[in-house]
């Protein structure tokens, strides 16, 4: 395991930069549970300061300071991308695992039932929960919301993967030695499905946090909370564009871009090292 | 034929499954959450002024009729479909009674032309791109395009949109900030400027999104089909290169890529729909936050089983095309 | 005969370096043959000999990581002596499907699937000749005609034909402009014995209408005794023995060689069929000394340090190997 981390460190310059702004993105995190007020916290501050070297941000027109908001708020964000993550492609690898080693008439169904959910359009259908659910959202149920609605896709490049190591060599050599099935899952294939989840993971993120901060600034999330999207939100509430405080909206702004691009710079590497045939490549020489 | 019995027929299945499960879903959304609608609106108009006991019963009654409400959940779902299928999608709330179909059809032709001209150009301009830097992936513009896409494709849609938003019509005053067009409709040259005008921006917004997504996947799958047997041979035998480019190459990515087309074209509505209301566009998207703000929910439902009939039916005459591409589905 | 193409000791090794990790696998090892004109020679050897990567150097169609470390590469081609390192891209170009061509491994996914097989044919022909598409298509015609293969495989599709049938359609492919050097590389491989047999014979009959030269890399030894004039044996990269068809089959010298013609079944003999013991050694640590010692039942010391150069049994009839080098010392000069 940490001979892979040291070579994706060493070789891959996405993984690296990308990984240099997640720690970044984690420091913040950190902090926000040493931060001098309460994310709830009004007047807690001189309002609209713009940007300086007391508050580096600034602050909002409620009297926030927007950096530690930030840390707030990343720290909520990536929270919610969390639970929709794990709840996600938890459905995801479940579904396809089992589509793609039951097979059969199985399989086409459920492969055509996950087919089916992939065209529903997401968006509408989030908005369609949130706005009902509004003012009662919470952070948990939001995640639990998106979660549910991004199964679909991943579930089909697990099934992918299920199906193309069942062919191999090494499984029908496994079967034919009298390997018990539960062992060969778990013995022979699950090392090589245990990287691609992770990489998966990762860009699970992406979608995740790209969703929340949509929703949160149409509103429609726990507004109460600071998550990146909501800072945006109440950003635009107070017309921070148009009455030129526009520090309260570049933090998040920069934040969003920046972590997601970090997310995504990870999963470029991640994914680049798995791929088979650079595999090869890297194999090391047997003595 | 087979054709039609391996391929066509097994896609109409789908598309009514997929019609039917995303119906049933809005149908039970408002009715399983914790929230009921109806206490929730009149919740809202108490809170502005206080109304006697037998006009908020009234009211509640009516609210329950408005919003199919009544009756047992089996009756509310055939009427549910009943009202459904003959086209009717109520009444909206705060603009009562105009009809929802009504509201939403003023903003339709609008995220239709928008959505359209955007998938469409950056579909080609996607693979295009793509298909290049992928043949071609030492080239210095090929890395060039990649970083910049990189940066681009993880962010999310609102993002894009508010960050253009504030630059080209705030910062550098270039393009207006809210507006579909100049006008009154007409085919003059003037009405259809204006409408090129007011739609640059968001157009351009989803197309640098869309675009990036193509591009990623055009690269992949053109590396991928560059080191094909077939793609390897012809180079060898010294086939010019631009005829392996679009006939062998391109042409073979063409497959993956109008299924994907069907599948992320739900994706691509929902970033319209965002565009539309960081833009002001007058389309579907700024009806549907106007709704959200004002917790009119018929309308909102009714937006919703739109999308999901009408993004269904577009991936599934997308993927009719398919055979057409695909001479090993089309013949034995 | 003259020579048409010829090799001085090759050395051509895979380079790679990913990720920290250096690796060079030796896969063409000093190897020297010259391939007469009009002759069918055959490469022998098992898979990971070296074969594979000696044809890609012969028909000058190769990129990093593989790289000519040593050596020369020399076809003689209208009277003159052309280095192939020398050659730039758009000169070898110019000489393939004319000139030198190329059937391959694999024949079944070799034909774009989405194209006609006419219009495959008028994409390789056109890329050399000036013709069009109407031309081309008659072309295509007449030769598939002459090649006894049926005239509805124009207008279908890859996956429409049988495998048997794509590998010759993709011999028709390959020698439709009559080159003088065709490669093929395990052209009969995963087809049946009935298909095989119809290949094996098209490829004859190529050869023999033009006098091209023909140079069939194959593991298959019943094969090679259908239509090679004269067969190099090749193991872990190193040229073992070369010898006119029928000398190899029924004298031959080194003892690898010994054990493939052993094992191949005759009719006549129904005693047991014996396997070389062992696996041939990884290129990318190659054991010193002759490189079959591990698995080899005559081995010596001097095998296991010395590499043994190639000595001439009989003319037109080489092997390296140590032991044969004794006896021949010891065998009294005439």
């Amino acid at each position: 395991m940490f001979t892979t981390l040291r070579d994706l460190l060493r070789y891959s310059l996405s993984f690296r930069f990308g990984t240099i702004i997640l720690l970044f993105a984690a420091l913040l995190i950190v902090l926000s549970f040493f931060s001098p007020y309460e994310p709830d916290d009004r007047r807690a501050v001189a309002r609209n300061e713009a940007p300086s070297s007391e508050f580096i941000f600034g602050t909002t027109s409620q009297g926030q300071d927007v950096f530690w908001m930030l840390t707030f708020a990343i720290r909520n964000t990536l929270i919610i991308a969390g639970i929709a993550v794990t709840i996600g492609r938890g459905i995801g690898v479940m579904v396809g695992m089992l589509s793609g080693y039951i097979g059969g008439m199985f399989d086409r169904i459920v492969s055509s039932i996950v087919d089916s959910f992939i065209v529903i359009p997401r968006l509408p259908l989030l908005i369609l929960i949130a706005s009902i659910m509004r003012g009662q959202m919470t952070i948990f149920a939001l995640g639990l919301m998106i979660g549910v609605l991004d199964w679909a896709y991943p579930s089909k490049r697990y099934r992918a993967q299920v199906l193309s190591l069942r062919e191999r060599e090494f499984t029908h050599t496994a079967v034919f030695s009298g390997m018990s099935s539960w062992k060969i899952v778990i013995q022979e294939h699950l090392p090589f499905i245990v990287p691609f989840l992770l990489a998966d993971i990762v860009s699970g993120f992406l979608f995740a946090i790209g969703i929340e901060v949509t929703l949160s600034i149409l509103g429609l999330s726990d507004t109460d909370t600071q998550s990146i999207g909501s800072m945006i939100y109440w950003g635009n509430y107070y017309q921070s564009l148009l009455t030129n405080k526009v520090w309260v909206l570049i933090a998040p702004i920069g934040a969003s871009i920046v972590i997601v691009i970090g997310f995504y710079l990870v999963s470029v590497g991640l994914s680049d090292y798995l791929d088979p045939r650079k595999r090869l490549l890297r194999l090391q020489v047997k003595e | 034929m087979t054709l039609l019995r391996t391929y066509i027929l097994p896609r109409i299945l789908q598309w009514v499954f997929v019609i039917f499960v995303g119906v049933s879903i809005t149908f039970l959304i408002p009715r399983l959450s914790p929230v009921n609608p109806v206490e929730n609106m009149i919740g809202r108009l108490t809170s502005f002024q206080s109304m006697d006991p037998e006009a908020s019963n009234r009211m509640r009654e009516t609210l329950t009729d408005l919003y199919g409400l009544d009756g047992s959940m089996l009756d509310q779902y055939i009427s549910f479909w009943g009202r459904l299928l003959r086209g009717d999608l109520g009444p909206s709330f705060q603009n009562f009674p105009r009809p929802v179909n009504d509201i939403i059809g003023d903003g339709i032709w609008w995220t239709v032309g928008l959505l359209g001209t955007a998938t469409l150009v950056s579909w080609v301009l996607g693979i295009l791109l793509g298909s290049l830097a992928g043949y071609f992936p030492n080239s210095l513009w090929a890395q060039f395009l990649e970083k910049t896409v990189i940066t681009i494709y993880p962010i999310p849609y609102y993002i894009v949109a508010f960050v253009m938003l504030m630059l080209f019509t705030f910062y550098i005053p270039a393009f207006p900030l809210v507006g579909g067009a100049r006008g009154t409709p007409a085919l003059t040259w003037d009405y259809i400027s204006s409408v090129l005008y007011f739609g640059f921006l968001p157009a351009m917004s989803i197309i640098l999104g869309s675009t990036a997504f193509r591009f990623i996947m055009a690269k992949a799958l053109t590396s991928t089909e560059a080191s094909s047997d077939y793609v390897r041979y012809a180079e060898l035998a010294a086939v010019p290169q631009r005829k392996i480019l679009l006939y062998y190459v391109i042409r073979n990515t063409m497959l993956p890529q109008v299924t994907d087309l069907a599948l992320s074209l739900g994706t691509i509505f929902g970033g319209a729909l965002i565009t539309e209301i960081v833009f002001g566009y007058p389309g579907v998207g700024y009806v549907l936050f106007n709704a959200i703000n004002s917790a009119d929910y018929n309308i909102i439902m009714g937006i919703t089983l739109l999308s999901i009939v009408g993004i269904a039916t577009a991936s599934l005459l997308v993927d009719m095309i398919y055979p057409f591409l695909d001479p090993r589905v089309r013949l034995r | 005969m003259s020579t048409i193409v010829e090799t001085k000791n090759l050395k051509a090794y895979y380079i790679t370096n990913a990720y920290g990790v250096e690796r060079t696998v030796q896969a063409v090892d000093d190897i020297s043959i010259a391939i007469q004109e009009g002759e069918s020679y055959g490469i022998a050897g098992e898979s990971g000999c070296g074969k594979s990567t000696l044809l890609k150097i012969l028909l000058g169609s190769y990129d990093p990581p593989l790289r000519v470390v040593d050596g020369s590469i020399t076809y003689h081609l209208d009277g003159k002596a052309i280095d192939a390192e020398s050659m730039t891209l758009d000169e070898k170009r110019d000489l393939r499907w004319k000139t030198i061509s190329y059937i391959p491994q694999g024949s079944m996914h070799v034909l774009n699937p989405v194209r006609r097989v006419r219009d495959t044919f008028h994409d390789f022909i056109t890329a050399h000749r000036n013709v069009d598409k109407d031309e081309s298509y008659k072309m295509t015609a007449e030769y598939l005609k002459e090649l006894g293969l049926p005239e509805k495989v124009m207008a279908s599709y890859p996956h429409q034909l049988s495998g048997g049938m794509r590998q010759r359609v993709t011999i028709a492919l390959a020698t439709i402009l009559w080159p003088k050097l065709i490669f093929a590389d395990e052209p009969t491989t995963a087809l049946d014995v009935v298909v095989q047999r119809g290949v094996i014979q098209l490829l004859k009959e190529v050869q023999q209408k033009k006098g091209s030269t023909l140079v069939l890399i194959t593991h298959d030894m019943g094969v090679h005794a259908n239509l090679a004039d004269r067969i190099g044996v090749l193991y872990a990269g190193k040229l073992v023995e070369e010898g006119a068809t029928r000398t190899i089959l029924d004298n031959p010298r080194h003892p690898y060689t010994k054990f493939l013609i052993n094992s191949l079944p005759s009719l006549k003999d129904r005693g047991e069929r014996a396997s070389i013991p062992g696996r041939p050694p990884a290129l990318d640590k190659p054991p010193l000394g002759c490189r079959f010692h591990e698995r080899c039942p005559l081995v010596q010391d001097k095998c296991r340090t010395i590499d043994p150069q190639m000595i001439t049994v009989a003319p037109g009839h080489r092997t390296a190997c140590h032991v044969v080098e004794e006896e021949l010392s010891h065998v009294p000069s005439v």
